[in-house]
């Protein structure tokens, strides 16, 4: 468990980060929480030349509500969201589950959403549910930042859209309206453990009771977290009902695609997947007094 | 003259643990604490193939990298006499360093020393091995066949160990046949892991007198002093084996591992020390694994549910080589208990063990004794049998437990059972669930169509090897020993063969010596684990330290106190017969106001000895004349959610029945902690190998252990049948839970699920198998 050699560098702006990830290119990886990069490198499953840490580079270490946007800056931890004192609020709801669920107590103090969208795991939670909440995700290139759709931002496995020599600055989560609350259903095996199967909702209702906007994701779900389009259009517009909540549960099952692995079979993966967007809808739709 | 008279006694006293403090406070000394000048580190090449033959191994990039001192092969080891160690019962011989081929994945096949831990790391990688993969065969069944010869380095060439079998063959058979009632089902006890969270490690340094120090992860120092001047030739005294603080063991920590006998012989060649601690992933799938039974029971029953006969035929995977540690006339440990708590007329039990591509061991979690797959076999199967009957299996287990008035209880299988009182046991079980409650609750749930289940486990254990009749380890037969000073002021040192691992030995021998003597435990001091000072003993496992070493604490204590009444007898100046032991402390027969206590005899055994030889000091060697009998009535209620496969446990209630108990909270905590881990490996453990015999448990990630926040809450009770024949009664709990808890949980799991038809899930039980079996009883019915 000791990893290859490495150069370590500490960053103390994200100018000086960005200096040493263009100088170094692909030999460099960022040093965020560390709790996915540091077992990979002592396994040796990564061997980073030089590792560019990014935890005393204070202008990163952002977490509030800016307008129209939460904004999470690269070394925001999640424990610090958890404890976020506007956490409460039911708008907030689905990333108040997700920091509640996400790895365990000990991971959580030192963990970043950032690191994790950038990790990009198959079973990430953070993934899906950014894509219920429609997060776009900053990326610091050559050019300059740029934002990216959470959906352009997560390629593949373990792949994201920050390039060679780039790095992201954080994520923004639009804040919705008061009629807006969120759900996150989890199985794990045990806690800290990834999920087996996981569902992220996030509803907005009209005056009407009818659904204005839908978010509906899955993670361990697929190569990357899939955001399950077909329920989301089956939703909009919608007034919510145990037909229609069946239906996207459904719809979510024929959607997830996951891998078989000591955490349980294709069939078994399928059949949570929906079993756990009902619940999540459910319980959404719950945080919004309505019960369906 | 008596100034402070000890009235109350130690025995049963929830002393906290003198060493509590030491833990918590990160205050223990471990092997990787150890330090020295000039230490080397030894890092071992491992193979990736769980089958292959070497065609050939370079070193010499290795020996580039900076810090690199030297690589060992199996080649070199074999040279000097030291390619192959015997295994602890003798009946077979492990590769220290793998010569010719490879038998597993992750098998020891070089061994590079450097100046630091990184740079051995870096060496190991750097050494190129060329392999030629084999067929493999990762499975018994398959071994059975014969069509890959594993081990054409034995004699015979064949994969099957051994045959061994307890019983009367015949009478089973014709019973069985008789039996207006028969079940027949098999049950596999998967392959498990302990993961002690301290894993495996050794300092081994030959010092200025060319004596060799070895510090080493193990439960089993003295064991392994003589295994050592045995493999190595080393004279005996020329080794000083020291296990200092140990983070868990559960039987990990008694095999000698390649890694040990490689770290020696570094230091022999280079002339420095050298340390050497596994990684997670190295214990995990190399060290002593747990299990691997594949058990073919059948019971036959009258109509009304009365036994008449049991036969298990067990296939058993005992990895690449036969290193468990059972001692030499049990090859198959004390399966022989597989009756259980029952009342059998006649029963046969026989096992056949077979080599494959896997790691050797089946040791750990009171492996090499069997007795957990045993008890796990007949609880479950009591409950298939509950469930053919169609009556409650907690009136088949009363129809049929071994009576009160029947101990000592000559089994069929050849234990005599020493004491119980099963039928208590139960009743107090039953009492505390709430069982009638439960029971209602449950009929409501089910009309519902809600899954709720009720599982139960009354077991019995044997414990305290043993016997020198019966018991031995190398030829050693497996008494232990206690050795026991009193100092001038009243306080004094106790030393055992034993070794804790987070047992409490510091806080239980002090109260076994405080109640025998009279003195406080709080000034005993417990030491174990140095080769140099600790009397010889066979170690800490087995549940074997409380019936055995425990036993001989008494003993000493008994024969300080024998030499300290000739002292009383001068002090209170009346003759040796005319003093008696009373209310702890020395007396003169009939006068109470007439006494001296322990503290103040001990002081005139140094300064007012009179005639008597000085000092206060003795020790015993304790052979036991039996084992003991623990037994347990457990019980679990859980509910499953249907569309997920999710069993929650709801209580589960342990009445434990440990004979005399010498602190309730050692032993509540040794409940705990068995339960845990009964309850992991219910639900969540397996070391898995594919077909093609790759391990896919290397971490924790995969192989899973359980938290506080998933673990349920544990009911504890007792009732008390102490042990005629141990000293102070006691009768050793620390495996109890962990074999008596898993039954429980399966069957509460296969009771809920009953009126769905399921009758039985192997372990571990996930929420996948749960949900295929709801959903396949859902189209079966629809
Ligand atoms: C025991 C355990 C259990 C866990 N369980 C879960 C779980 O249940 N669910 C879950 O989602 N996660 C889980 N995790 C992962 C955990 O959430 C990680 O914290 C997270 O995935 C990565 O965040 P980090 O800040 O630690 O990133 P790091 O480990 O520091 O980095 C991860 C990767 O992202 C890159 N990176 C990080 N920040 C940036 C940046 N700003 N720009 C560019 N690249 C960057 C790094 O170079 C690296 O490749 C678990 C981890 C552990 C150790």
């Amino acid at each position: 468990m000791i990893p290859a050699a490495f150069t370590y560098l500490r960053a103390h702006t994200s100018d000086e980060a960005f200096a040493h990830l263009q100088q170094y290119g692909a030999e460099a990886r960022v040093l965020a929480g560390g709790q996915s990069l540091i077992p990979a490198m002592r396994f040796r499953l990564a061997r980073p030349a030089v590792l560019v840490d990014i935890n005393a580079s204070s202008d990163l270490n952002v977490l509030r509500v800016n307008g129209n946007a939460l904004a999470v800056g690269a070394i925001a931890r999640d424990s610090d969201i958890e404890r976020a004192p506007w956490i409460t609020d039911r708008r907030w709801s689905l990333i108040r589950d997700v920091s509640r669920v996400v790895a365990d107590p000990v991971v959580r103090q030192m963990g970043t959403v950032v690191g994790s969208l950038c990790h990009n795991d198959p079973a990430g939670d953070w993934t899906a549910a950014s894509l219920a909440a429609r997060a776009e995700v900053t990326v610091r290139g050559k050019d300059g930042a740029r934002d990216v759709k959470i959906d352009d931002f997560l390629v593949d496995s373990f792949t994201t859209a920050v390039g060679e020599g780039e790095m992201a600055l954080g994520v923004h989560f639009p804040v919705a309206d008061d009629r807006t609350a969120g759900a996150y259903q989890k199985v794990e095996r045990k806690v800290g453990d990834f999920a087996t199967a996981a569902a992220a909702v996030q509803l907005s209702l009209n005056a009407d009771g009818t659904i204005r906007e839908a978010g509906v994701a899955l993670s361990a779900a697929g190569p990357c977290a899939v955001r399950v389009d077909e329920a989301e259009q089956m939703l909009r517009g919608q007034r919510p009902s145990a037909e229609l909540i069946r239906a996207a549960g459904d719809a979510a099952s024929r959607r997830s695609a996951p891998q078989a692995d000591l955490r349980g079979s294709v069939e078994y993966k399928k059949n949570l997947a929906g079993v756990l967007v009902v619940r999540a809808l459910r319980q959404a739709l719950s945080r919004l007094g309505v019960q369906a | 003259m008596s100034t402070e008279p000890k009235s109350a006694g130690c025995l049963g006293v929830a002393m906290k643990r003198k060493e509590d403090p030491r833990f918590i406070q990160g205050k223990g000394h471990y092997v990787d604490d150890i330090s020295m000048p000039g230490m080397l580190f030894l890092s071992l090449v491992r193979s990736p193939y769980p089958h292959a033959e070497i065609k050939s191994i370079d070193i010499s990039e290795a020996m580039q990298v900076p810090g690199v001192k030297a690589v060992i092969t199996g080649k070199d080891l074999e040279a000097a006499g030291l390619g192959w160690l015997p295994t602890f019962h003798g009946l077979d011989k492990q590769m220290v360093l793998a010569i010719g081929k490879v038998l597993f994945q992750y098998q020891e096949v070089a061994a590079v020393f450097a100046e630091t831990r990184a740079a051995a790391v870096d060496g190991a990688e750097a050494v190129q091995v060329d392999y030629a993969p084999l067929p493999v065969v990762a499975d018994p069944f398959t071994a059975k066949t014969d069509e890959v010869i594993l081990r054409p380095d034995r004699e015979n060439k064949t994969n099957h160990i051994y045959h061994w079998e307890v019983g009367d063959k015949d009478k089973t058979a014709t019973a069985l046949a008789n039996s207006p009632k028969r079940i027949k089902e098999r049950i596999w006890f998967q392959r498990c892991h302990p993961a002690p969270l301290e894993p495996c490690g050794c300092v081994a340094h030959f010092d200025s007198m060319g004596r060799l120090q070895f510090y080493v992860t193990s439960q089993a120092p003295h064991v392994y002093r003589t295994a050592l001047a045995i493999v190595t030739g080393i004279p005996e005294d020329k080794i000083h084996v020291v296990s200092p603080d140990l983070g868990g063991g559960f039987g990990n920590k008694v095999p000698v591992y390649p890694g040990y006998v490689c770290a020696i012989v570094g230091a022999l060649k280079i002339g420095r020390p050298v340390k050497w601690i596994e990684t997670r992933t190295e214990n995990l799938t190399s060290t002593g694994f747990a299990r691997d039974y594949h058990m073919d029971v059948e019971i036959g029953a009258t109509a009304d549910g009365r036994l008449t006969a049991l036969h298990v035929a067990t296939t058993a995977d005992h990895g690449a080589f036969d290193a468990a540690a059972d001692p030499t006339k049990y090859p198959a440990g004390m399966f022989g208990v597989v009756t259980g708590s029952y009342d059998f007329p006649v029963a046969h039990a026989e096992v056949d063990a077979y080599f494959t591509n896997k790691a050797p061991g089946g040791i750990a979690y009171r492996c090499s004794f069997r007795v957990t797959e045993a008890s796990y076999a007949i609880e479950r199967a009591m409950d298939i049998l509950a469930d053919e009957l169609a009556i409650d299996p907690v009136e088949l287990r009363r129809k049929n437990f071994v009576r009160k008035e029947q101990f000592p209880y000559p089994s069929v299988l050849g234990f005599t059972y020493d004491s119980g009182d099963y039928q208590k046991t139960l009743d107090v079980t039953l009492e505390k669930i709430g069982y009638q409650a439960l029971l209602k609750e449950q009929v409501e749930k089910r009309a519902r169509g809600e899954l709720m289940g009720i599982g139960f486990s009354t077991f019995t254990e044997v414990v305290g090897a043993g016997p020198s009749k019966h018991f031995d380890i190398l030829g050693i037969k497996m008494f232990d020993s206690a050795e026991i000073r009193i100092h001038p002021t009243g306080s004094g040192i106790v030393r055992t063969g034993t070794k804790s691992q987070g047992q409490g030995h510091e806080t239980t021998w002090a109260q076994i010596v405080g109640e025998e003597l009279g003195l406080d435990p709080q000034n005993i001091m417990v030491e174990e684990g140095d080769t140099d000072t600790a009397p010889y003993g066979l170690g800490t496992y087995a549940s074997r330290s409380t019936p055995v070493a425990g036993a001989a604490i008494a003993m000493a204590a008994r024969r300080v106190r024998e030499k300290a009444r000739k002292v009383a007898a001068h002090m209170l100046e009346v003759g040796e017969a005319d003093v008696e032991w009373k209310d702890y402390k020395f007396q003169v027969k009939g006068v109470p106001a007439k006494s001296v206590t322990m503290k103040e005899v001990a002081f005139a055994a140094y300064t007012n000895m009179a005639q008597n030889e000085p000092g206060l000091e003795a020790s015993y060697y304790y052979d036991p004349p039996n084992m003991t009998f623990p037994s347990g009535a457990y019980v679990a209620v859980v509910d499953i959610d249907r569309e997920t496969g999710e069993v929650k446990v709801r209580r589960f209630l342990a009445v434990d029945d440990c004979g005399t108990i010498i602190n309730p909270l050692v032993v509540e905590g040794q409940i705990h902690g068995g339960l845990t881990e009964g309850f992991a490996i219910a639900f969540m453990q397996e070391i898995q190998y594919d077909k093609e015999g790759n391990n896919l448990n290397t971490n924790f990630t995969d192989y899973l252990i359980p938290t506080s926040l998933e673990t349920p809450a544990w009911e504890t009770g007792k009732t008390v049948t102490p042990s005629p024949h141990h000293p102070i009664g006691a009768k050793g709990v620390g495996e109890s839970p962990n074999v008596g808890s898993p039954a429980a949980f399966v069957n509460a799991v296969i009771d809920a699920l009953s009126p769905l038809g399921v009758r039985h899930i192997d372990m571990p039980i996930t929420r996948d198998k749960v949900w295929r079996a709801i959903r396949q009883a859902e189209v079966l019915t629809t």
